[in-house]
Protein backbone atom coordinates (compact mmCIF):
# COMPACT_ATOMS: atom_id res chain seq x y z
CA UNK A 1 0.00 0.00 0.00
CA UNK A 2 2.63 2.60 0.82
CA UNK A 3 4.15 2.21 -2.65
CA UNK A 4 0.74 2.68 -4.27
CA UNK A 5 0.11 5.77 -2.19
CA UNK A 6 3.43 7.24 -3.24
CA UNK A 7 2.71 6.59 -6.90
CA UNK A 8 -0.72 8.21 -6.58
CA UNK A 9 0.76 11.22 -4.85
CA UNK A 10 3.36 11.63 -7.57
CA UNK A 11 0.60 11.61 -10.16
CA UNK A 12 -0.82 14.72 -8.49
CA UNK A 13 2.48 16.47 -9.12
CA UNK A 14 4.40 16.80 -12.36
CA UNK A 15 5.39 13.87 -14.56
CA UNK A 16 7.43 14.12 -17.75
CA UNK A 17 8.05 11.01 -19.80
CA UNK A 18 10.35 10.59 -22.83
CA UNK A 19 9.93 14.19 -23.88
CA UNK A 20 11.81 15.25 -27.00
CA UNK A 21 11.75 18.44 -29.02
CA UNK A 22 13.63 19.72 -32.06
CA UNK A 23 13.92 23.09 -33.74
CA UNK A 24 14.40 21.90 -37.30
CA UNK A 25 17.45 19.65 -37.20
CA UNK A 26 18.64 20.93 -33.82
CA UNK A 27 17.66 18.78 -30.84
CA UNK A 28 16.61 20.93 -27.90
CA UNK A 29 15.40 18.12 -25.63
CA UNK A 30 16.28 14.47 -26.02
CA UNK A 31 13.93 11.95 -24.39
CA UNK A 32 13.94 13.46 -20.91
CA UNK A 33 11.90 11.94 -18.08
CA UNK A 34 11.39 13.02 -14.49
CA UNK A 35 8.79 13.30 -11.75
CA UNK A 36 8.18 15.89 -9.08
CA UNK A 37 5.84 14.92 -6.25
CA UNK A 38 3.52 17.31 -4.38
CA UNK A 39 5.31 19.00 -1.49
CA UNK A 40 8.66 18.89 -3.29
CA UNK A 41 10.81 21.78 -4.43
CA UNK A 42 12.64 20.61 -7.53
CA UNK A 43 15.43 22.78 -8.89
CA UNK A 44 15.92 22.47 -12.63
CA UNK A 45 19.53 23.48 -12.94
CA UNK A 46 21.19 24.04 -16.25
CA UNK A 47 23.55 26.45 -17.99
CA UNK A 48 22.29 28.83 -20.65
CA UNK A 49 21.16 26.91 -23.73
CA UNK A 50 20.59 23.69 -21.81
CA UNK A 51 16.96 23.47 -22.93
CA UNK A 52 15.27 24.92 -19.83
CA UNK A 53 13.24 27.52 -21.72
CA UNK A 54 12.11 24.91 -24.25
CA UNK A 55 11.03 22.64 -21.40
CA UNK A 56 9.11 25.52 -19.80
CA UNK A 57 7.42 26.30 -23.14
CA UNK A 58 6.40 22.64 -23.46
CA UNK A 59 5.12 22.44 -19.88
CA UNK A 60 3.01 25.56 -20.40
CA UNK A 61 1.63 24.34 -23.75
CA UNK A 62 3.19 27.22 -25.67
CA UNK A 63 4.87 24.45 -27.64
CA UNK A 64 3.68 20.90 -28.20
CA UNK A 65 6.19 18.08 -28.42
CA UNK A 66 5.68 15.47 -31.11
CA UNK A 67 7.12 12.83 -28.75
CA UNK A 68 6.67 12.24 -25.05
CA UNK A 69 4.06 12.91 -22.39
CA UNK A 70 3.50 15.56 -19.75
CA UNK A 71 1.09 15.10 -16.84
CA UNK A 72 0.21 18.04 -14.62
CA UNK A 73 -1.64 17.13 -11.41
CA UNK A 74 -2.68 13.90 -13.09
CA UNK A 75 -3.95 15.51 -16.29
CA UNK A 76 -2.37 14.63 -19.62
CA UNK A 77 -1.39 17.96 -21.18
CA UNK A 78 -1.91 16.65 -24.70
CA UNK A 79 -5.30 15.06 -24.06
CA UNK A 80 -6.70 17.55 -21.54
CA UNK A 81 -4.81 20.82 -21.88
CA UNK A 82 -7.54 22.88 -20.20
CA UNK A 83 -7.59 20.75 -17.06
CA UNK A 84 -3.81 20.58 -16.94
CA UNK A 85 -3.34 24.35 -17.40
CA UNK A 86 -6.00 25.05 -14.78
CA UNK A 87 -3.80 23.29 -12.22
CA UNK A 88 -0.59 25.00 -13.29
CA UNK A 89 0.77 28.28 -11.97
CA UNK A 90 3.58 29.89 -13.94
CA UNK A 91 6.09 32.67 -13.36
CA UNK A 92 7.89 33.26 -16.64
CA UNK A 93 11.45 34.49 -16.89
CA UNK A 94 10.25 37.44 -18.94
CA UNK A 95 7.80 39.68 -17.05
CA UNK A 96 4.22 39.28 -18.26
CA UNK A 97 2.68 42.34 -16.64
CA UNK A 98 0.72 45.17 -18.19
CA UNK A 99 2.63 48.16 -16.88
CA UNK A 100 -0.16 50.62 -17.58
CA UNK A 101 -2.63 48.76 -15.33
CA UNK A 102 -2.72 48.64 -11.55
CA UNK A 103 -1.64 45.60 -9.57
CA UNK A 104 -5.29 44.74 -8.88
CA UNK A 105 -6.30 45.16 -12.54
CA UNK A 106 -3.47 42.85 -13.62
CA UNK A 107 -4.55 40.27 -11.06
CA UNK A 108 -8.22 40.55 -12.03
CA UNK A 109 -7.32 40.08 -15.71
CA UNK A 110 -5.45 36.89 -14.86
CA UNK A 111 -8.30 35.67 -12.65
CA UNK A 112 -10.74 36.08 -15.54
CA UNK A 113 -8.37 34.27 -17.90
CA UNK A 114 -8.52 31.36 -15.47
CA UNK A 115 -12.30 31.45 -15.20
CA UNK A 116 -12.47 32.45 -11.51
CA UNK A 117 -15.95 33.65 -10.52
CA UNK A 118 -16.09 37.45 -10.20
CA UNK A 119 -17.54 37.36 -6.69
CA UNK A 120 -14.49 35.41 -5.47
CA UNK A 121 -11.89 37.38 -7.38
CA UNK A 122 -11.43 40.40 -5.12
CA UNK A 123 -11.15 38.31 -1.96
CA UNK A 124 -8.63 36.02 -3.61
CA UNK A 125 -6.59 38.93 -4.92
CA UNK A 126 -6.46 40.50 -1.46
CA UNK A 127 -5.44 37.21 0.14
CA UNK A 128 -2.77 36.48 -2.49
CA UNK A 129 -1.27 39.97 -2.23
CA UNK A 130 -1.35 39.95 1.57
CA UNK A 131 0.54 36.65 1.66
CA UNK A 132 3.38 38.31 -0.21
CA UNK A 133 3.20 41.61 1.68
CA UNK A 134 1.84 43.41 -1.37
CA UNK A 135 -1.63 44.29 -0.06
CA UNK A 136 -0.91 48.01 0.23
CA UNK A 137 0.22 48.21 -3.36
CA UNK A 138 -2.95 46.81 -4.93
CA UNK A 139 -3.99 50.19 -6.29
CA UNK A 140 -0.59 51.20 -7.67
CA UNK A 141 0.29 51.11 -11.34
CA UNK A 142 2.72 48.26 -12.03
CA UNK A 143 5.01 50.75 -13.77
CA UNK A 144 5.64 52.35 -10.36
CA UNK A 145 6.80 49.09 -8.72
CA UNK A 146 10.44 48.07 -8.41
CA UNK A 147 11.71 44.79 -9.86
CA UNK A 148 11.35 42.85 -6.60
CA UNK A 149 7.77 43.94 -6.07
CA UNK A 150 6.86 43.15 -9.68
CA UNK A 151 8.22 39.63 -9.21
CA UNK A 152 6.35 39.17 -5.97
CA UNK A 153 3.22 40.34 -7.70
CA UNK A 154 3.75 37.81 -10.50
CA UNK A 155 4.19 35.10 -7.90
CA UNK A 156 1.00 36.17 -6.10
CA UNK A 157 -0.78 36.13 -9.44
CA UNK A 158 0.48 32.64 -10.31
CA UNK A 159 -1.05 31.37 -7.06
CA UNK A 160 -4.38 33.13 -7.47
CA UNK A 161 -6.19 30.11 -8.94
CA UNK A 162 -4.68 27.77 -6.32
CA UNK A 163 -2.66 25.60 -8.68
CA UNK A 164 -1.29 22.21 -7.67
CA UNK A 165 1.92 22.64 -9.66
CA UNK A 166 4.00 25.84 -9.68
CA UNK A 167 6.52 26.43 -12.43
CA UNK A 168 9.05 29.25 -12.18
CA UNK A 169 11.51 30.03 -14.95
CA UNK A 170 14.53 31.88 -13.56
CA UNK A 171 12.24 34.05 -11.44
CA UNK A 172 15.00 35.94 -9.64
CA UNK A 173 16.90 37.20 -12.68
CA UNK A 174 17.73 40.89 -12.28
CA UNK A 175 16.73 41.09 -8.60
CA UNK A 176 18.92 42.23 -5.71
CA UNK A 177 20.10 39.74 -3.07
CA UNK A 178 17.36 40.56 -0.55
CA UNK A 179 14.55 40.20 -3.09
CA UNK A 180 16.04 36.94 -4.38
CA UNK A 181 16.27 35.53 -0.87
CA UNK A 182 12.73 36.58 -0.04
CA UNK A 183 11.23 34.96 -3.12
CA UNK A 184 13.31 31.80 -2.83
CA UNK A 185 12.31 31.39 0.84
CA UNK A 186 8.64 31.97 0.09
CA UNK A 187 8.54 29.36 -2.66
CA UNK A 188 10.33 26.84 -0.44
CA UNK A 189 7.62 27.49 2.16
CA UNK A 190 4.95 26.87 -0.46
CA UNK A 191 6.54 23.52 -1.31
CA UNK A 192 6.61 22.63 2.40
CA UNK A 193 2.89 23.36 2.50
CA UNK A 194 2.26 20.75 -0.22
CA UNK A 195 2.72 22.54 -3.54
CA UNK A 196 4.69 20.81 -6.30
CA UNK A 197 7.37 23.29 -7.41
CA UNK A 198 9.66 23.22 -10.44
CA UNK A 199 12.19 26.08 -10.23
CA UNK A 200 14.35 26.52 -13.33
CA UNK A 201 17.58 28.36 -12.65
CA UNK A 202 21.28 28.54 -13.34
CA UNK A 203 22.05 30.07 -9.92
CA UNK A 204 23.25 27.38 -7.54
CA UNK A 205 22.79 29.48 -4.37
CA UNK A 206 19.01 29.25 -4.78
CA UNK A 207 19.07 25.47 -4.27
CA UNK A 208 19.03 23.80 -0.82
CA UNK A 209 20.41 20.42 0.11
CA UNK A 210 16.96 19.00 0.82
CA UNK A 211 15.68 20.02 -2.61
CA UNK A 212 15.20 17.59 -5.44
CA UNK A 213 17.47 18.54 -8.33
CA UNK A 214 17.56 17.90 -12.06
CA UNK A 215 20.61 18.91 -14.03
CA UNK A 216 19.77 19.62 -17.65
CA UNK A 217 22.59 19.98 -20.13
CA UNK A 218 22.44 20.02 -23.92
CA UNK A 219 18.88 18.74 -23.87
CA UNK A 220 19.57 15.76 -21.65
CA UNK A 221 19.27 15.10 -17.94
CA UNK A 222 22.78 14.68 -16.59
CA UNK A 223 21.88 14.01 -13.00
CA UNK A 224 18.84 13.73 -10.77
CA UNK A 225 18.38 13.21 -7.05
CA UNK A 226 18.52 15.05 -3.74
CA UNK A 227 20.88 18.00 -3.95
CA UNK A 228 22.86 17.16 -0.78
CA UNK A 229 23.43 13.60 -1.96
CA UNK A 230 24.52 14.68 -5.42
CA UNK A 231 27.01 17.35 -4.42
CA UNK A 232 28.58 15.31 -1.59
CA UNK A 233 31.21 17.37 0.21
CA UNK A 234 31.75 19.80 -2.66
CA UNK A 235 29.99 23.09 -3.08
CA UNK A 236 27.03 22.87 -5.41
CA UNK A 237 28.64 25.44 -7.64
CA UNK A 238 31.83 23.36 -8.07
CA UNK A 239 29.89 20.15 -8.56
CA UNK A 240 27.61 21.80 -11.15
CA UNK A 241 30.54 23.28 -13.09
CA UNK A 242 32.23 19.89 -13.21
CA UNK A 243 29.07 18.28 -14.50
CA UNK A 244 28.47 20.80 -17.22
CA UNK A 245 31.99 21.81 -18.24
CA UNK A 246 32.70 21.62 -21.95
CA UNK A 247 35.70 19.38 -22.79
CA UNK A 248 38.53 21.38 -24.43
CA UNK B 1 -20.17 29.30 -19.62
CA UNK B 2 -19.80 32.11 -17.07
CA UNK B 3 -16.05 31.57 -17.16
CA UNK B 4 -16.06 31.97 -20.94
CA UNK B 5 -17.91 35.29 -20.74
CA UNK B 6 -15.73 36.40 -17.86
CA UNK B 7 -12.63 35.79 -19.95
CA UNK B 8 -14.24 37.57 -22.91
CA UNK B 9 -15.10 40.58 -20.75
CA UNK B 10 -11.56 40.70 -19.36
CA UNK B 11 -9.84 40.45 -22.75
CA UNK B 12 -12.11 43.04 -24.36
CA UNK B 13 -11.91 45.26 -21.29
CA UNK B 14 -8.14 45.19 -21.44
CA UNK B 15 -8.23 46.18 -25.11
CA UNK B 16 -10.44 49.16 -24.21
CA UNK B 17 -8.24 50.18 -21.30
CA UNK B 18 -5.21 50.02 -23.55
CA UNK B 19 -7.01 52.07 -26.17
CA UNK B 20 -8.03 54.70 -23.61
CA UNK B 21 -4.44 54.94 -22.39
CA UNK B 22 -3.25 55.58 -25.95
CA UNK B 23 -4.97 58.87 -26.77
CA UNK B 24 -2.55 59.50 -29.62
CA UNK B 25 -3.79 56.31 -31.29
CA UNK B 26 -7.38 57.54 -31.17
CA UNK B 27 -6.45 60.96 -32.53
CA UNK B 28 -4.33 59.42 -35.30
CA UNK B 29 -7.17 57.08 -36.20
CA UNK B 30 -9.42 60.10 -36.74
CA UNK B 31 -6.93 62.48 -38.30
CA UNK B 32 -5.97 59.97 -41.00
CA UNK B 33 -9.40 59.63 -42.67
CA UNK B 34 -10.21 63.30 -42.06
CA UNK B 35 -7.09 64.32 -43.98
CA UNK B 36 -8.23 62.12 -46.87
CA UNK B 37 -11.76 63.46 -46.66
CA UNK B 38 -11.05 67.17 -46.34
CA UNK B 39 -7.78 67.59 -48.24
CA UNK B 40 -7.29 64.72 -50.68
CA UNK B 41 -10.96 64.60 -51.69
CA UNK B 42 -11.07 68.37 -52.17
CA UNK B 43 -8.17 68.17 -54.61
CA UNK B 44 -9.58 65.17 -56.45
CA UNK B 45 -13.15 66.40 -56.72
CA UNK B 46 -12.47 68.30 -59.93
CA UNK B 47 -10.20 65.68 -61.48
CA UNK B 48 -12.44 62.67 -60.95
CA UNK B 49 -15.90 62.71 -62.50
CA UNK B 50 -18.34 60.18 -61.09
CA UNK B 51 -21.33 58.71 -62.84
CA UNK B 52 -24.43 57.44 -61.08
CA UNK B 53 -23.61 53.97 -59.81
CA UNK B 54 -25.42 51.77 -57.29
CA UNK B 55 -26.23 52.30 -54.49
CA UNK B 56 -26.44 56.00 -55.33
CA UNK B 57 -29.62 57.36 -56.97
CA UNK B 58 -28.16 60.71 -58.02
CA UNK B 59 -24.81 62.32 -58.72
CA UNK B 60 -22.80 62.54 -55.55
CA UNK B 61 -19.76 64.53 -54.53
CA UNK B 62 -16.42 62.82 -54.39
CA UNK B 63 -16.33 63.38 -50.61
CA UNK B 64 -19.54 61.39 -50.29
CA UNK B 65 -18.13 58.65 -52.50
CA UNK B 66 -15.01 58.05 -50.43
CA UNK B 67 -16.68 58.00 -46.98
CA UNK B 68 -17.34 54.19 -47.07
CA UNK B 69 -13.75 53.61 -48.22
CA UNK B 70 -12.47 55.73 -45.37
CA UNK B 71 -14.66 53.83 -42.88
CA UNK B 72 -13.05 50.64 -44.17
CA UNK B 73 -9.65 52.32 -43.93
CA UNK B 74 -10.26 52.93 -40.23
CA UNK B 75 -11.09 49.22 -39.84
CA UNK B 76 -7.99 48.25 -41.83
CA UNK B 77 -5.59 50.43 -39.86
CA UNK B 78 -7.07 49.37 -36.55
CA UNK B 79 -6.77 45.71 -37.56
CA UNK B 80 -3.10 46.31 -38.32
CA UNK B 81 -2.70 48.26 -35.07
CA UNK B 82 -4.11 45.26 -33.26
CA UNK B 83 -1.62 43.06 -35.09
CA UNK B 84 1.17 45.39 -34.01
CA UNK B 85 0.07 45.24 -30.39
CA UNK B 86 -0.04 41.43 -30.57
CA UNK B 87 3.56 41.37 -31.79
CA UNK B 88 4.42 43.86 -29.03
CA UNK B 89 2.68 41.63 -26.46
CA UNK B 90 4.68 38.67 -27.69
CA UNK B 91 7.96 40.54 -27.45
CA UNK B 92 7.06 41.91 -24.01
CA UNK B 93 5.91 38.50 -22.80
CA UNK B 94 2.29 39.30 -21.97
CA UNK B 95 1.09 37.14 -24.86
CA UNK B 96 2.24 34.13 -22.83
CA UNK B 97 -0.24 34.97 -20.12
CA UNK B 98 -3.06 34.87 -22.64
CA UNK B 99 -1.92 31.68 -24.35
CA UNK B 100 -1.44 29.75 -21.10
CA UNK B 101 -5.03 30.37 -20.05
CA UNK B 102 -6.98 27.11 -19.78
CA UNK B 103 -9.64 28.41 -22.17
CA UNK B 104 -9.48 27.17 -25.78
CA UNK B 105 -7.06 29.23 -27.81
CA UNK B 106 -9.63 29.92 -30.54
CA UNK B 107 -11.88 31.49 -27.91
CA UNK B 108 -9.07 33.68 -26.55
CA UNK B 109 -8.18 34.86 -30.05
CA UNK B 110 -11.82 35.45 -30.92
CA UNK B 111 -12.30 37.59 -27.79
CA UNK B 112 -9.25 39.60 -28.72
CA UNK B 113 -10.67 39.99 -32.21
CA UNK B 114 -14.03 41.15 -30.84
CA UNK B 115 -12.32 43.71 -28.61
CA UNK B 116 -10.32 45.10 -31.50
CA UNK B 117 -13.43 45.20 -33.71
CA UNK B 118 -15.44 47.05 -31.07
CA UNK B 119 -12.70 49.69 -30.86
CA UNK B 120 -12.65 49.96 -34.66
CA UNK B 121 -16.39 50.56 -34.75
CA UNK B 122 -16.15 53.25 -32.10
CA UNK B 123 -13.57 55.00 -34.27
CA UNK B 124 -15.70 54.65 -37.43
CA UNK B 125 -18.74 56.22 -35.77
CA UNK B 126 -16.62 59.07 -34.44
CA UNK B 127 -15.30 59.58 -37.98
CA UNK B 128 -18.85 59.53 -39.42
CA UNK B 129 -19.90 62.10 -36.82
CA UNK B 130 -16.98 64.34 -37.77
CA UNK B 131 -17.79 63.92 -41.47
CA UNK B 132 -21.38 64.89 -40.69
CA UNK B 133 -20.11 67.96 -38.89
CA UNK B 134 -18.44 68.99 -42.17
CA UNK B 135 -21.70 68.43 -44.06
CA UNK B 136 -21.01 64.97 -45.48
CA UNK B 137 -23.98 62.97 -44.32
CA UNK B 138 -25.62 59.63 -45.11
CA UNK B 139 -29.29 58.61 -44.86
CA UNK B 140 -30.08 58.69 -41.10
CA UNK B 141 -31.09 55.02 -40.95
CA UNK B 142 -27.87 54.14 -42.81
CA UNK B 143 -25.89 54.84 -39.66
CA UNK B 144 -27.76 51.93 -38.05
CA UNK B 145 -27.90 49.52 -40.98
CA UNK B 146 -24.15 49.85 -41.57
CA UNK B 147 -23.37 48.36 -38.16
CA UNK B 148 -23.44 44.65 -39.19
CA UNK B 149 -21.15 45.50 -42.13
CA UNK B 150 -18.73 47.27 -39.81
CA UNK B 151 -18.74 44.27 -37.46
CA UNK B 152 -18.10 41.84 -40.28
CA UNK B 153 -15.48 44.02 -41.94
CA UNK B 154 -13.80 44.65 -38.58
CA UNK B 155 -13.69 40.92 -37.86
CA UNK B 156 -12.24 40.17 -41.30
CA UNK B 157 -9.52 42.81 -41.12
CA UNK B 158 -8.83 42.03 -37.45
CA UNK B 159 -8.42 38.36 -38.37
CA UNK B 160 -6.00 39.42 -41.09
CA UNK B 161 -4.06 41.26 -38.39
CA UNK B 162 -4.02 38.11 -36.25
CA UNK B 163 -2.68 36.05 -39.15
CA UNK B 164 0.01 38.63 -39.87
CA UNK B 165 1.02 38.79 -36.22
CA UNK B 166 1.62 35.05 -36.24
CA UNK B 167 3.97 35.52 -39.21
CA UNK B 168 5.85 38.61 -38.04
CA UNK B 169 8.81 37.71 -35.90
CA UNK B 170 9.78 41.15 -34.62
CA UNK B 171 8.32 44.61 -34.25
CA UNK B 172 10.94 45.91 -36.66
CA UNK B 173 9.38 43.85 -39.45
CA UNK B 174 6.12 45.72 -39.11
CA UNK B 175 7.11 48.39 -41.60
CA UNK B 176 6.94 45.66 -44.25
CA UNK B 177 3.29 45.13 -43.39
CA UNK B 178 2.60 48.76 -44.23
CA UNK B 179 4.30 48.48 -47.60
CA UNK B 180 3.12 45.04 -48.64
CA UNK B 181 -0.31 44.74 -47.04
CA UNK B 182 -1.97 48.01 -46.04
CA UNK B 183 -1.06 50.21 -49.01
CA UNK B 184 -1.77 47.62 -51.77
CA UNK B 185 -5.02 46.59 -50.08
CA UNK B 186 -6.18 50.18 -49.81
CA UNK B 187 -5.11 51.49 -53.20
CA UNK B 188 -6.12 48.36 -55.13
CA UNK B 189 -9.71 48.70 -54.03
CA UNK B 190 -12.83 50.72 -54.69
CA UNK B 191 -12.15 52.93 -51.66
CA UNK B 192 -10.91 55.93 -53.64
CA UNK B 193 -12.26 55.32 -57.14
CA UNK B 194 -15.00 53.11 -58.60
CA UNK B 195 -13.92 49.97 -60.40
CA UNK B 196 -15.26 51.15 -63.78
CA UNK B 197 -12.92 54.14 -63.50
CA UNK B 198 -10.00 51.82 -62.80
CA UNK B 199 -10.95 49.66 -65.84
CA UNK B 200 -10.55 52.70 -68.08
CA UNK B 201 -6.84 52.80 -67.32
CA UNK B 202 -6.14 49.09 -66.76
CA UNK B 203 -8.54 46.14 -67.00
CA UNK B 204 -5.96 44.01 -65.16
CA UNK B 205 -5.86 46.41 -62.23
CA UNK B 206 -9.63 46.45 -62.21
CA UNK B 207 -9.68 42.64 -61.95
CA UNK B 208 -7.16 42.72 -59.12
CA UNK B 209 -9.29 45.30 -57.32
CA UNK B 210 -12.37 43.11 -57.81
CA UNK B 211 -10.57 40.17 -56.17
CA UNK B 212 -9.26 42.24 -53.27
CA UNK B 213 -11.36 41.37 -50.19
CA UNK B 214 -10.94 44.94 -48.95
CA UNK B 215 -12.93 46.14 -51.99
CA UNK B 216 -15.82 44.00 -50.80
CA UNK B 217 -15.62 45.39 -47.28
CA UNK B 218 -15.84 48.88 -48.81
CA UNK B 219 -18.80 47.93 -51.01
CA UNK B 220 -20.60 46.16 -48.19
CA UNK B 221 -20.31 49.31 -46.08
CA UNK B 222 -21.24 51.57 -49.02
CA UNK B 223 -24.47 49.68 -49.76
CA UNK B 224 -25.46 49.30 -46.10
CA UNK B 225 -25.00 53.02 -45.55
CA UNK B 226 -27.68 53.47 -48.23
CA UNK B 227 -29.96 50.79 -46.76
CA UNK B 228 -29.12 48.20 -49.41
CA UNK B 229 -27.28 44.89 -49.36
CA UNK B 230 -24.57 43.97 -51.84
CA UNK B 231 -24.92 40.19 -51.65
CA UNK B 232 -21.73 39.41 -53.54
CA UNK B 233 -19.72 41.66 -51.23
CA UNK B 234 -21.40 40.10 -48.21
CA UNK B 235 -20.62 36.57 -49.38
CA UNK B 236 -17.03 37.50 -50.22
CA UNK B 237 -16.46 39.12 -46.81
CA UNK B 238 -18.04 36.19 -44.94
CA UNK B 239 -15.84 33.70 -46.80
CA UNK B 240 -12.69 35.72 -46.16
CA UNK B 241 -13.59 36.21 -42.48
CA UNK B 242 -13.95 32.46 -42.03
CA UNK B 243 -10.74 31.71 -43.93
CA UNK B 244 -8.70 34.30 -42.04
CA UNK B 245 -10.09 33.23 -38.64
CA UNK B 246 -9.15 29.64 -39.45
CA UNK B 247 -5.67 30.74 -40.56
CA UNK B 248 -5.25 32.73 -37.33
CA UNK B 249 -6.19 29.73 -35.19
CA UNK B 250 -3.74 27.63 -37.22
CA UNK B 251 -1.03 30.25 -36.87
CA UNK B 252 -1.40 30.28 -33.09
CA UNK B 253 -1.70 26.49 -32.73
CA UNK B 254 1.26 25.39 -30.61
CA UNK B 255 1.57 22.06 -32.41
CA UNK B 256 1.25 23.10 -36.02
CA UNK B 257 1.40 26.82 -36.34
CA UNK B 258 4.04 29.42 -36.75
CA UNK B 259 4.35 30.10 -33.01
CA UNK B 260 6.58 27.03 -32.97
CA UNK B 261 9.42 29.15 -34.27
CA UNK B 262 9.37 31.89 -31.72
CA UNK B 263 7.88 31.30 -28.27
Amino acid sequence: MPDTQTADETKQGLTVCDLSFRYGSKTALDAISFEVAPGRFCALLGPNGAGKSTLVALLTHLLVAPEGDIRIAGHDLRQHPRRALADLGVVFQQPTLDLSLTVRQNMAYFAALHGLPRRQTQARIDAALDRLGMGERAGEKVRALNGGHRRRMELARALLHEPKVLLLDEPTVGLDAAARQSITDHVHDLANQGLCVLWATHLTDEVRDADQMLVLHRGQILATGQTGDLRGDRTLSDWFLTQTEVPT
Amino acid sequence: MNGFWGAARAIMGREFLRFIHQRERFIAALVRPMVWLLIFAAGFRAALGLSIIPPYQTYITYETYIVPGLCAMVLLFNGMQSSLSLVYDREMGSMRLLLTSPFPRWWLLFCRLLGSTAISILQVYTFLALAGFFGITMPPLGYVTVLPGLVLGGLMLGALGLVLSSFIKQLENFAGVMNFVIFPMFFLSSALYPLWKMAESSPLLRDICALNPFTHVVELIRFLLYLQINWIALLWVVIWTILLCAAAVWGYDPARGLMKRKT
